[in-house]
């Protein structure tokens, strides 16, 4: 009832508000009217606001965990000795490793080329023999699966981790002095734990709100002109900035429920200690909703057609959010050209901007720039989207 | 014959609609195109180019000397040098380094007393897994510095590590995503295809057509699953042959077998992209809900992050997850030269979940058409 009610005021508003003005506040309020009811309509939009969100910090607060805490690794140990033996006890004790036994190598391979093991450690015949006799270097063999890069490398770290200790361990015993002459003593800083999800929760709340600002709206636009109901709306006396403000302000406020809700959970539900001031946060969560808003009317403007604005927004913006914001896979490490790529990319700057403000605090010197990068992104996605609404128009 | 026949004009028809435009055509190889260039160089997880800040306060030859390998490692490249802890908090607190270095002043007379000379290494937690992997870059130049030190003082090493690489020695990235990517971007084109396609039908009415026609609704699935089983297998070769030859990544093991799992994985994913079709009465809804699988789907398959890692509970639930067993498939054919057993035990999954898929799809369709 309420909705037909406020059609027809936006039907009859022009006779009373004056045409030619630039900005009604009726007109556009009644428009907003529309698109909220719009949104809340379509139980698919709904899923996309709420549900989507919860269930995306889920997926990287509990899957997407980068800390290996159990490594699985095939040990055969081909010596007897009391050497090889006391060697093999330190890494079955690793709290890090889950070390399976083999009788025969060639099972223990196989193993490797399965994925049942991700590593194995041979321990050579004459291990405990060369140990003993001096000048001799007792090898320790170590193969990885270099098929997970990642894993090979903590397969590595860690196992050679072990067996210094075990070393210092052993020229201990022995009543020698094998220590190491400079030793780093490693210390994280915000996030002292080193846990991954600290990082990648706060991450990847860029690639929810890309969802809802790119993703929904370039979809719901497009409907609009794919079903004709834009061309009617251009007849009408509606201006252009209302019919942009209208599109862009139920989003906006949809957007930011989103990122209080994600904020929220992150911080009370998965944890994840939250440092920065409410007020940073409002600003480059604004301006961030803005920027990929801007992309997602400017897409759906140009494509006019759901199944290529959807994936369109796919490519532009909701893939960018994921693998060139720098959230998972580090900025630095990509060749100079994707470097470059990736400064027209708002994500990258909301991406540095909220782990920053939840593991370090509101440190302006590092979100000064990304505030103004993001004005910056903000301003030309939503010129855009005038210009091409005023192609459309003509 | 008939059914045959009826068949052939029903997929006829759909290939037409598919690719009838330029730019469905162009969003068939596009995408794959513009995601098999740039992923292998973004997606990874190495680290490279990344910033060191240096504060020495120590001028005694080791300090130099393994100042001088550090830099030389190729993993940094570049060296901020700073003067105080506080320029150290502000190199770490605006993200400009990645690691931070404090060689103590008493450093150099330390290791020359005989003692273990501590210098702390500060990470940026914010990037804690890429400061890790810096730090093991930074261990492992030091290993060398120690030994070294000990050959030059004749000082004999008890033992050592021989470590080594298996599948892809030198670790390179490239390797292990191309093979994912197969997986990643043949779910993202046949999952929106059959889902799309039967929604894109009702919204324009023309499914009632279809309903009416003599075609049953399975015929009517088998159409629409045809185009999306070979949208699939085209995008899965364009980014294998460009794995091959332009990514230089080793194929290892059987077409055969790849391209079977491959059958069986395209058929689990129309099963899922028919139901998502079957519940959705828009466009909208069917595309967005082939997102909400698909985003999971495709980060919980170990392609983001190992499934091992996972709490056990959610690894069990990814049995569900085709494309998880898909990745494992091509990984394991691709790198690894998987046996037929290996290969197997990951599609019965496949199978399965087709076969759930699929009826249910069916189940809908028929309460739809009677």
């Amino acid at each position: 009832m309420a909705a037909s009610g406020k059609c027809d005021l936006a039907r009859t508003a022009p006779n009373s508000g004056g045409g030619a003005r630039w900005l009604s506040w009726r007109r556009l309020r009644a428009l907003c009217w529309k698109e909220t009811l719009q949104i809340f309509r379509d139980p698919s939009s709904i899923l996309i606001a709420f549900f989507m969100p919860l269930l995306m910090l889920f997926i990287f607060g509990y899957g997407i965990n980068l800390d290996f805490s159990r490594l699985r690794i095939g040990l055969r140990m081909e010596d007897a000795g009391a050497e090889a033996a006391a060697f093999a006890a330190a890494l079955t004790g690793s709290p890090w490793l889950e070390v399976h036994s083999y009788d025969s190598r060639a099972a223990m391979e196989r193993a490797l080329v399965d994925s049942q093991i991700r590593g194995f450690v041979v321990i050579a015949g004459d291990f405990s023999r060369k140990l003993q006799q001096a000048g001799a270097t007792a090898p320790v063999q170590v193969v990885a699966d270099g098929s997970e890069p990642n894993i090979a490398q903590f397969v590595r770290s860690t196992v050679s981790g072990v067996w210094q200790n075990w070393q210092v361990q052993r020229a201990g015993d022995r009543g020698g002095k094998m220590q190491r002459e400079i030793s780093l003593e490693p210390r994280v800083w915000f996030n002292p734990s080193a846990e991954s999800r600290n990082f990648i929760i706060p991450g990847s709340i860029t690639v929810i709100m890309t969802v809802i600002g790119a993703l929904l709206t370039s979809l719901v636009v497009a409907r609009e002109w794919e079903r004709g109901t834009m061309e009617a709306l251009l007849a009408s006396p509606v201006t252009r900035t209302e019919l942009l403000l209208s599109k862009i302000l139920p989003y906006y406020g949809l957007g930011m429920i989103s990122l209080m809700l994600c904020v929220a959970v992150a911080h009370w539900v998965l944890r994840v200690p939250f440092r920065g001031t409410a007020g940073a946060l409002w600003v480059v969560g604004s301006l961030f909703l803005l920027s990929v808003l801007g992309i997602g009317l400017a897409i759906s403007t140009g494509m006019r057609n759901q199944f290529n604005a959807a994936q369109a927004a796919l490519n532009a913006a909701f893939l960018p959010a994921v693998m060139l914001s720098g959230f998972i896979y580090e900025i630095s490490s990509m060749p100079p050209f994707l470097r470059g790529v990736t400064h027209i990319i708002p994500a990258r700057y909301f991406v540095t901007s909220m782990q920053t403000l939840f593991q370090a605090g509101t440190i302006w010197k590092l979100l000064l720039p990304d505030i103004l990068m993001l004005c910056g992104t903000a301003a030309v996605f939503i010129g855009l989207t005038a210009k091409l609404t005023k192609r459309r128009m003509e | 014959m008939i059914f045959l026949s009826r068949i052939r004009a029903l997929v006829r028809k759909e290939f037409q609609t598919l690719l009838s435009t330029k730019s469905g055509k162009m969003l068939l190889i596009m995408p794959v195109i513009l995601q098999t260039a740039l992923f292998p160089f973004a997606a990874t997880l190495e680290v490279k180019n990344a910033s060191l800040a240096v504060f020495n306060e120590d001028h005694g030859r080791p300090a130099v000397e393994m100042m001088q390998r550090f830099a030389a490692s190729g993993a940094f490249t570049r060296i901020i040098p700073v003067w105080s802890s506080a320029e150290v908090e502000e190199a770490i607190g605006t993200r400009e380094a990645l690691l931070a270095v404090h060689i103590p002043a008493d450093f150099s007379r330390k290791i020359t007393a005989g003692e273990t000379s501590p210098v702390q290494v500060i990470l940026d937690g914010r990037r804690s897994n890429s400061a890790q992997i810096a730090f093991s870059y930074l261990q492992s130049v030091l290993d060398g510095y120690h030994k070294d030190r000990a050959a030059t003082a004749g000082r004999a090493v008890p033992s050592e590590i021989v470590a080594r690489n298996w599948f892809v020695p030198n670790l390179e990235y490239t390797h292990f995503i191309l093979p994912s990517l197969v997986a990643i971007i043949t779910t993202i084109g046949s999952l929106i295809v059959t889902a799309l396609s039967v929604a894109r039908e009702r919204e324009q009415g023309t499914f009632e057509q279809l309903l009416v026609s003599p075609l049953s609704p399975e015929m009517i699935m088998v159409g629409k699953a045809v185009p999306a089983v070979a949208v699939g297998f085209f995008q899965a070769t364009l980014i294998l042959l460009a794995a091959v030859f332009i990514y230089d990544v080793p194929f290892r093991g059987s077409l055969a077998l790849l391209y079977g799992g491959m059958f069986f994985y395209a058929l689990a994913l129309c099963g899922v992209g028919l139901f998502i079709s079957s519940i959705s009465k828009t466009q909208q809804q069917a595309f967005l809900g082939a997102f909400v699988f698909m985003v999971p789907a495709i980060l919980l398959s170990g392609y983001t992050a190992p499934v091992e890692n996972m709490p056990p509970w959610l690894q069990d639930l990814t049995w569900i997850n085709p494309v998880r067993h898909f990745v494992e498939v091509v990984k394991g054919v691709f790198l690894k030269d998987a046996a037929l057993g290996r290969v197997l035990t990951l599609v019965w999954p496949l199978v399965v979940i087709s076969a759930v898929n699929l009826s249910l799809a069916a189940l809908m369709f028929r309460r739809k058409a009677a």
